[in-house]
């Protein structure tokens, strides 16, 4: 078999990765668009390792490592996907903007305001303690 | 013997300190008005501040009185030997130790030399009069302890003066005397005008001072040393320009402090004191400093032909314009601080003449009769309880001692034989008129001075005539009286003041009186014909003028003139028009640069810079999609630049 074969369709798949990534808005959706990135990579390894017929099949034992760094990847951001649904009820990336910078003009330094702590969080949901597994 | 000079300056400044820190203690008044409330009875309050004041007044005496007494045993042969011009025995006094500065060494030295100890008689003498006579004076006043404490304070200091033998101590006590005057100006700073006097004697003084320590520093560095031995030693070597340099400097703080012509306007301000601070500071001792300074280094000025020249027309204008201005005042204090002036400036004259022996003598009776003037002024004020003349008037019968005294005091500053004012006084003619042919002073100069010093016999003679009659004679004023102000003393019902205030009045008479014949008085008979002859015509005039209308002020005989006399001759305005508004407009315009130009461009810089950062802001919007696509464009830049350039 050719190389181009498998490089093209790693390729196609990092591509709908990458879209998926910067468009997708559901974070479940984005984890899942960055698994099909990973193996992408994966195929490419695999398939350049065929084609050039390295003897210690380095190719292959760095799949192995990314199946597993992907395993726990997505075990992680699973439970921090789990962990932001319970804070927050919502999932939606659009309305994850804690990053963002205050509104206003001067922004306040922490501590400085009373008011400082609480104009970052205007979405922020009362935490739900002790609630246990659903 | 060798310490008595640091124990006379020790002895006041650890009754300072006591007085300061113990006299109150224990402090108990919180507890007592707490429990009494506002029903406090009188009696009860009264004897609380009566037992505060007893105490600080023993604190105050009693290191005075044996300051006095070891100043009085250190004069008592260098003493007479100034006046005699015999040859005085050597300085008493002690090093005690150098200060290393890296360059001219600070040697602390007290020493009693003929001179000092002459001086530091007279602000012992007088000191421990002035505190016998606060007691009476002040004696329901809350804040007497610090006041008598402060005097205690200012005596130390004027003794550093007196007896330093090194220019950079000496000038120490300066500074200190500068602090005790304002603080005491200030005693009832509850009146706004009498802080704002306070200050202005303050700050006026400070002008003077800063001239007053570069000459110091000039003279030093000139000499090599600051000793005063020293420096007068090498005075004939130095380069006629730094000695004229250095003395018009020294000049300057001479004129601050001594309330000579250009900064004499404090002085009558200063008079919103308490009368006994008046009688102390500002008649008898710190005034005099500067004509002592002189005195101290008078070879150094001897050699400085120029610098005796300005002093001799500074002394000349100063005594007739105040003697002048004392002649139209309606308030007794002031018309007693003009006299000082114009005394001063005799003293001045006397020193430009080239005689510091009789400067210094007159400054000696000058001290003595001043003091008795200002507190016999303090007797009746604390009496009538104003400071206004034409409130007074026929207190004769009703203060028979204080008459008494007040006499000799006014006489003395006439130059009335016997008195001792009299004596000095010729001393000071004798030597003007001496330097019209000695050739110390220019010509001009002399005759300058000779004129206005004869001028001023007489106008002397008018003033002490016009204060006397409309204070003792006459109709007694019918006035009623107000409640006293915060800046005068208290109304109070007896017929003479209390023992405390009577008893120093009556020593100080006695010295006022006799001091003349200390020593040998260098009498001139044409001379003392001419001075008594001129000071009687003024008293003559102003009787005349008394006799026709007791009532109205004899100083109408100034007919157009008074209105500028009593103004003292507008130099108070010129000064706000010159200095003191000009300042806070230039204080007002720096402030708007500064806000301005200065604060306007950090301000204008942050806020650009906010703005600016306020574009870049608009990416972090916190779609953590954005970044990555952002992530994902860069490093597509890269690849495509690192393709295409490599």
């Amino acid at each position: 078999m050719h190389i181009v074969y498998p490089a093209v369709v790693a390729a196609l798949l990092f591509s709908i990765g990458v879209y998926g990534v910067l468009a997708r808005r559901n974070t479940i959706l984005v984890l899942m668009s960055v698994e099909l990135m990973l193996n992408a990579v994966n195929l490419n390894l695999v398939a350049f390792d065929v084609w050039l017929g390295d003897r210690l099949h380095s190719g292959q034992v760095l799949t192995l490592f990314v199946i597993v760094i992907a395993a726990a990847e997505v075990g992680l951001g699973l439970a921090i996907v789990l962990a932001l649904y319970r804070n927050r009820r919502t999932v939606d990336i659009d309305h994850l903007r804690d990053l963002a910078e205050p509104p206003g003009d001067r922004p306040r330094p922490p501590g400085a305001h009373p008011d400082g702590r609480r104009e970052r969080h205007d979405d922020e949901q009362p935490v739900q303690r002790g609630g246990g597994p659903r | 013997m060798t310490t008595f000079p640091l124990l006379v300056v020790l002895l006041p400044f650890a009754a300072a300190f006591t007085g300061l820190l113990l006299s109150r203690w224990p402090h108990r008044r919180a507890a007592l008005t707490n429990a009494h409330g506002q029903e406090e009875p009188a009696g009860h309050a009264t004897g609380r501040a009566a037992g505060g004041t007893t105490r600080a007044a023993w604190i105050a005496i009693l290191p005075t009185a044996a300051a006095a007494i070891l100043a009085v045993s250190l004069a008592w042969v260098p003493g007479l030997a100034y006046f005699t011009g015999a040859t005085a025995p050597p300085p008493t006094g002690q090093t005690y130790g150098t200060i290393g500065t890296g360059g001219i060494p600070i040697s602390l030295v007290l020493q009693a030399d003929a001179l000092s100890s002459v001086i530091g008689v007279l602000v012992t003498l007088v000191a421990l009069a002035v505190q016998v006579y606060s007691v009476g004076y002040l004696e329901d006043d809350p804040r007497y302890p610090s006041y008598s404490a402060f005097i205690s304070l200012f005596t130390s200091a004027m003794l550093l003066v007196v007896y330093a033998g090194d220019l950079l101590v000496l000038y120490v006590g300066w500074e200190i005397m500068g602090l005790c005057s304002y603080l005491l100006i200030g005693h009832w700073w509850e009146d706004r005008g009498n802080s704002r006097a306070a200050v202005k004697a303050f700050l006026v003084t400070r002008l003077g001072d800063v001239g007053f320590l570069f000459g110091i520093f000039t003279l030093g560095t000139a000499a090599g040393s600051f000793r005063i031995t020293d420096v007068l030693a090498k005075a004939p070597d130095m380069a006629p320009a730094t000695l004229v340099t250095a003395t018009m400097l020294l000049l300057a703080g001479v004129a601050g402090k001594s309330a000579q012509v250009p900064l004499h306007t404090w002085l009558p301000d200063a008079m919103a004191g308490p009368t006994p601070i008046s009688a102390l500071i500002h008649a008898a001792t710190m005034v005099a400093a500067g004509i002592f300074i002189v005195a101290r280094l008078f070879p150094a000025f001897l050699a400085a032909g120029p610098t005796l020249d300005v002093l001799a027309v500074l002394a000349a204008l100063g005594m007739l314009g105040a003697a002048l201005a004392a002649l139209a005042q309606d308030d007794l204090k002031r018309v007693l601080a003009y006299s000082t002036v114009s005394q001063l400036a005799y003293m001045a004259g006397g020193l430009a003449a080239g005689s510091d022996v009789a400067a210094v003598f007159h400054l000696v009776t000058h001290g003595a009769f001043k003091a008795l003037l200002f507190l016999c002024a303090g007797v009746v004020i604390h009496h009538v309880g104003s400071n206004l003349m034409t409130r007074m008037g026929g207190l004769r019968r009703e203060l028979p001692i204080t008459f008494v005294t007040m006499t000799i005091g006014f006489a003395a500053l006439m130059g009335i034989p016997p008195t001792g004012g009299f004596f000095s006084k010729d001393g000071v003619l004798l030597a003007m008129d001496d330097a019209l042919s000695t050739g110390v002073l220019t010509d001009a100069a002399a005759l300058l001075l000779y004129g206005c010093a004869l001028a001023t016999v007489a106008v002397t003679g008018a003033y002490a005539t016009r204060a006397w009659l409309r204070t003792f004679f006459g109709p007694p004023s019918a006035v009623a009286l107000p409640e006293p102000e915060p800046g005068t003393a208290h109304v109070v019902d007896v017929r003479e003041a209390p023992r405390s205030m009577l008893v120093p009045v009556i020593l100080l008479a006695v010295p006022a009186l006799l001091l003349g014949f200390a020593g040998e008085p260098h009498l001139d008979l044409g001379m003392a014909v001419v001075s008594v002859v001129l000071a009687a015509l003024g008293a003559g005039l102003v009787y005349a003028f008394w006799r026709i209308d007791p009532v109205a002020d004899p100083a109408r005989l100034l007919g157009p003139l008074r209105v500028p006399c009593e103004r003292a001759f507008y130099v108070d305005t010129l000064y706000a028009a010159l200095l003191v508004r000009p300042v806070p407009a230039l204080a007002r315009l720096v402030v708007r640069t500064d806000d301005v130009l200065v604060d306007g461009a950090v301000r204008g810089s942050g806020r650009s810079a906010r703005v600016l950062s306020g574009v870049l802001r608009l990416a972090q919007n916190g779609n953590v999609q954005l970044y990555v696509s952002g992530l994902l464009a860069g490093v597509l830049l890269i690849v495509v630049g690192a393709v295409m350039f490599t």
